[in-house]
């Protein structure tokens, strides 16, 4: 049966023993004499029927999803025959696939063998068997749940306590899936990144200047060469986010200066907005625009000027990565500038200063621990930001810090490694685990740096 | 007073002048960082537009089409099946033989076919398939350009480039102008953009297929994160204790908002596809990575959005009765509503444009098909500009600056929704 109307069965079972359950509990007001003798309200114990019904089947069919198919793989792996089995661990899964793309009618029978049509047939069984079983045993749990519940109503039954406390739970779960998602990405990334690691040592990684993962597709060059030394990545990204932040920082602050200073109140009004538009574009949408617009653009006008651009060069997609961050810079420092005291402008103007000369003397060294880390957490941006170095960037990773040549990012290379039909164990797709981990680990820190620095700074003005 | 403050007040009044020139210099500086993003936005905007617009125009030829049985190789009445499987392509080629005979060798002959797109013998074919006494008759027919063609028409191509630099080459420039002359040419405006799938081929390419994708991978980022971000921000706000658990939450919730996008991606890999075993270049899979990575900024706006309820209105609640989760559900949550939906339709439009995690997961593919579920392979609108962007005839240029600016407007639409809800909101 569909999962799908596995799910509907159950949402359906799930109301039906919310009317049960609160038929029951009219049933047994009118036994002891009326309704007000119930601690709770009919629907009370409704409602506690239809969560006993509908979570514990919930979970299971979620958790029988999530395994259906890894229990099915190796069951149908387990009756192939025995030189089958002893192939590569890759080889085996394109093998698995053809008999499932073969057995879900995706694809025909010309390309199997005798072995694999068995192995579909076997997989369609167990498919079937599970689909049934599955449907089976949800509706069993439901139906067991509901009569559990609907079986306790009594008058002392404390029914709307246990479904707050059942529903206090179920916001709990929610609030804990951020701390599930972290643990996500740190185990999958750091498992990855260790096996990655048991092929290529962490000081080769770390401190290699090669970064050439074409190479490993020969096995025996693998370890030998150092031709995953991530310094190159890393100097490369620096660089793209270094022209960027020249572009955003300057463009951004003095922009937020001018906006909560000097700008009339309509004049903000309308334009800070406005800016924030360039906030909300997509960044494939500037990728586009740097690949096909500013790259050219700036390679003419540096040929025209005797210069030797690159057509991929680190300037355009730092520049367009710039003009990306120009409303984070803005509206971060925006916020930071308005928390200086009104009591520290006026004393600087009522000295006979200057607007200018209080907003550098006073305002700047004021807000400046929290700028910088405004900033920082610019630069987490515009380091961890994919689709604009993808499209823009190169792939050839060069050790230069000359902006109008090609660079690659370590965003860039997670792409190129991982898009395409690769197989999942070579050191080559878990060298972008590795990257990952890294990318993770780096912004993490900017962003713990930047937030407790805004943090401190903010304290100081409250 | 001493004679010393009169002498430094003329140094004062002596540096006014220069003073007061820096404020006007400084005052420029910021006018000047202004008027630059505003000329940045500009030329992003306009040079998308401008790369687009023609996008939206489809140039269709005249052709005299002779259905000759026996070039179909059909007889007059065949069944459907037969007039399925008969040579329109063939048909196309001998009209246009017919109606340029010059075009003699084979190079010249290649070229005058290159004039139809080759999508034309299917559109025959249907047409054919409504209508099967056209059999054996003669008539003109709108048949549509090849893009190269088609640019030719629209005056993208100009005769000043080197005959060896572009696709169109005189003779077909040449056979293109008498077509014009004759009124055979027409601009119309390019429905098969919105109702055709991918296609090899510029002038047959749509976005349907990346529309619909895109639609059910929102659906399930929906389904997924406005419950749960809305129930994690109820908890946080009303419900947890003072303790390091929470704390934990929160540094969590702070911490995932500022994750590159396709660190995401990579958890999706590992755990949804690799782990899981889900389909790869599923909506479903794209859009649970999608919720992880709006869920904190649902959670920390709909926080915002709980904090502002006036504690009046929770007090009167449980001053009457009712319990702590009656009050919250009952009434603190339908007065944060509209911020709890202003700020869920902004995770939502964050999750519309975003394509890094989704390469991650296999949403790359090349697809044709409209999508009909969740689990089915497709690809969403952001992946499929990305996609164009990357192919290297210039009628994928115009193409992808169409997706885009189709994406831009449902990001336009999206966004003033959640204005129009804030605003609405603060009026109360």
């Amino acid at each position: 049966m569909q999962t799908s109307t596995v799910f509907l069965v159950l949402v359906a079972l799930s109301f039906v023993g919310f009317l049960v359950g609160r038929k029951r509990s009219h049933a047994v007001a009118a036994g002891v004499g009326g309704m007000h003798l119930l601690h709770s309200l009919p629907k009370h114990y409704g409602y506690m029927a239809a969560l006993w019904a509908g979570l514990p089947a919930l979970l299971l069919l979620v958790l029988w999803m999530a395994f259906e198919a890894r229990v099915v793989h190796n069951l149908v792996v387990a009756e192939l025959p025995a030189q089958v089995q002893q192939l590569h661990h890759s080889e085996l899964g394109l093998y698995y696939n053809q008999i499932v793309s073969y057995a879900t009618g995706s694809s025909d029978a010309t390309l199997l063998d005798e072995n694999q049509l068995s192995a579909a047939e076997h997989y369609r069984e167990l498919m079937s068997n599970s689909g049934l079983m599955k449907a089976l045993l949800v509706c069993l749990v439901a139906i067991i749940g509901a009569l559990l519940a609907v079986q306790r109503v009594s008058p002392a039954l404390r029914a709307r306590n246990h479904v707050e406390n059942i529903f206090k739970w179920i916001l709990f779960t929610c609030s804990f899936i951020a701390v599930l998602t972290t643990l996500g990405i740190v185990l999958s990334v750091l498992f990855e990144a260790l096996r990655f690691f048991q092929s290529i040592p962490v000081t080769d990684f770390l401190f290699g200047l090669q970064w050439s993962p074409q190479m490993a597709i020969r096995i025996d060059q693998v370890a030998a060469s150092g031709s995953f030394g991530f310094v190159p990545l890393l100097v490369g990204t620096l660089l793209i986010s270094m022209v960027a932040m020249v572009i955003a920082v300057p463009v951004g602050l003095m922009s937020a200066i001018y906006l909560s200073e000097y700008a009339s109140r309509q004049f903000r009004a309308v334009t800070k907005p406005l800016l924030e538009i360039l906030a909300g574009v997509p960044t494939v949408v500037y990728g586009f625009f740097a690949a096909l617009t500013v790259a050219p653009f700036i390679r003419e006008l540096g040929e025209s000027m005797g210069l030797t651009v690159a057509s991929e060069s680190a300037l355009a997609a730092g520049l367009v990565m710039g003009i990306m961050i120009i409303p984070f810079v803005l509206s971060l420092s925006d916020d930071i500038i308005n928390a200086v005291p009104d009591s520290m402008r006026e004393a600087s103007l009522g000295m006979g200063a200057t607007m200018s000369e209080t907003i550098r003397k006073v305002l700047l060294p004021a807000a400046l621990p929290g700028i910088v880390g405004g900033i920082l957490l610019a630069v987490s941006r515009a380091i961890g930001e994919t689709m604009i170095v993808v499209m823009a960037a190169g792939l050839s990773a060069k050790l230069t810090a000359n902006p109008l040549e090609a660079v690659t990012t370590i965003t860039v290379q997670i792409v190129t490694l991982l898009v395409g039909d690769q197989e999942f164990d070579s050191p080559k797709t878990l060298a972008a685990f590795a990257l990952g981990l890294v990318l993770f680990f780096v912004t993490l820190l900017l962003n713990i740096v930047a937030l407790y620095v805004v943090r401190k700074y903010r304290e100081q003005y409250e | 007073m001493s004679k010393e403050s009169f002498t430094n007040t003329a140094a004062i009044q002596a540096s006014l002048k220069k003073r007061y020139a820096r404020e006007k210099r400084f005052q420029w500086y910021g006018r000047l960082a202004v008027l630059t993003g505003f000329v940045f936005l500009f030329i992003l905007l306009a040079d998308i537009v401008g790369k687009g617009a023609p996008a939206f125009t489809q140039q269709y030829i005249k052709v005299t089409v002779e259905f000759d049985p026996d070039r179909l190789g059909v007889e007059p009445g065949a069944s459907d099946e037969e007039l399925r499987k008969a040579d329109y392509l063939g048909v196309v080629k001998s009209s246009l033989r017919a109606m340029f005979p010059e075009a003699s060798g084979r190079q010249e002959k290649r070229q005058l076919y290159r004039l139809i797109s080759i999508g034309a013998e299917y559109d025959l074919r249907d047409y054919v398939l409504d209508n099967p006494e056209l059999i054996g008759q003669t008539l003109d027919i709108w048949l549509l350009a090849h893009a190269e063609a088609g640019a030719y028409l629209k005056g993208q191509i100009s005769r000043k480039i080197p005959e060896g630099d572009r696709r169109v080459k005189d003779i077909q420039m040449q056979w293109l102008d008498t077509l014009r002359e004759q009124g055979r040419t027409e601009s119309r405006f390019n429905t098969l953009f919105f109702t055709e799938g991918d296609s090899r081929e510029p002038e047959l390419a749509g976005i349907k297929a990346a529309l619909y994708g895109s639609f059910f991978t929102l659906l399930v980022t929906f389904l997924l994160a406005f419950p749960i971000g809305v129930f994690a921000a109820v908890y946080l706000e009303e419900f947890a204790p003072r303790n390091r658990l929470t704390d934990l939450i929160e540094i969590n919730i702070n911490n995932l908002a500022a994750v590159p996008s396709i660190v995401f991606g990579l958890l999706g890999l590992a755990v949804f596809i690799n782990f899981f075993e889900l389909p790869r270049s599923a909506p479903l899979v794209g859009g649970i990575v999608l919720s992880l990575m709006t869920l904190p900024t649902i959670i920390i706006t709909s926080r915002a959005s709980i904090q502002s309820v006036s504690p009046s209105i929770r007090e009167a609640a449980l001053g009457v009765g009712a319990s702590p989760l009656q009050t919250v559900f009952h009434h603190v949550l339908p007065v944060a509503m509209p911020g709890i939906l202003t700020g869920s339709i902004i995770g939502m439009a964050q999750a519309l444009g975003e394509s890094a995690p989704l390469l991650m997961i296999g949403m790359v593919a090349f697809i044709m098909d409209v999508p009909g579920g969740v689990t089915d392979p497709s690809t969403v609108l952001p992946v499929q500009i990305f996609l164009w962007a990357d192919s290297p005839e210039r009628g994928f240029t115009e193409k992808t600056s169409a997706a885009i600016m189709v994406l831009m407007g449902f990001l336009i639409v999206m966004n003033a929704l959640a204005i129009y809800l804030r605003r609405r909101f603060e009026l109360k």
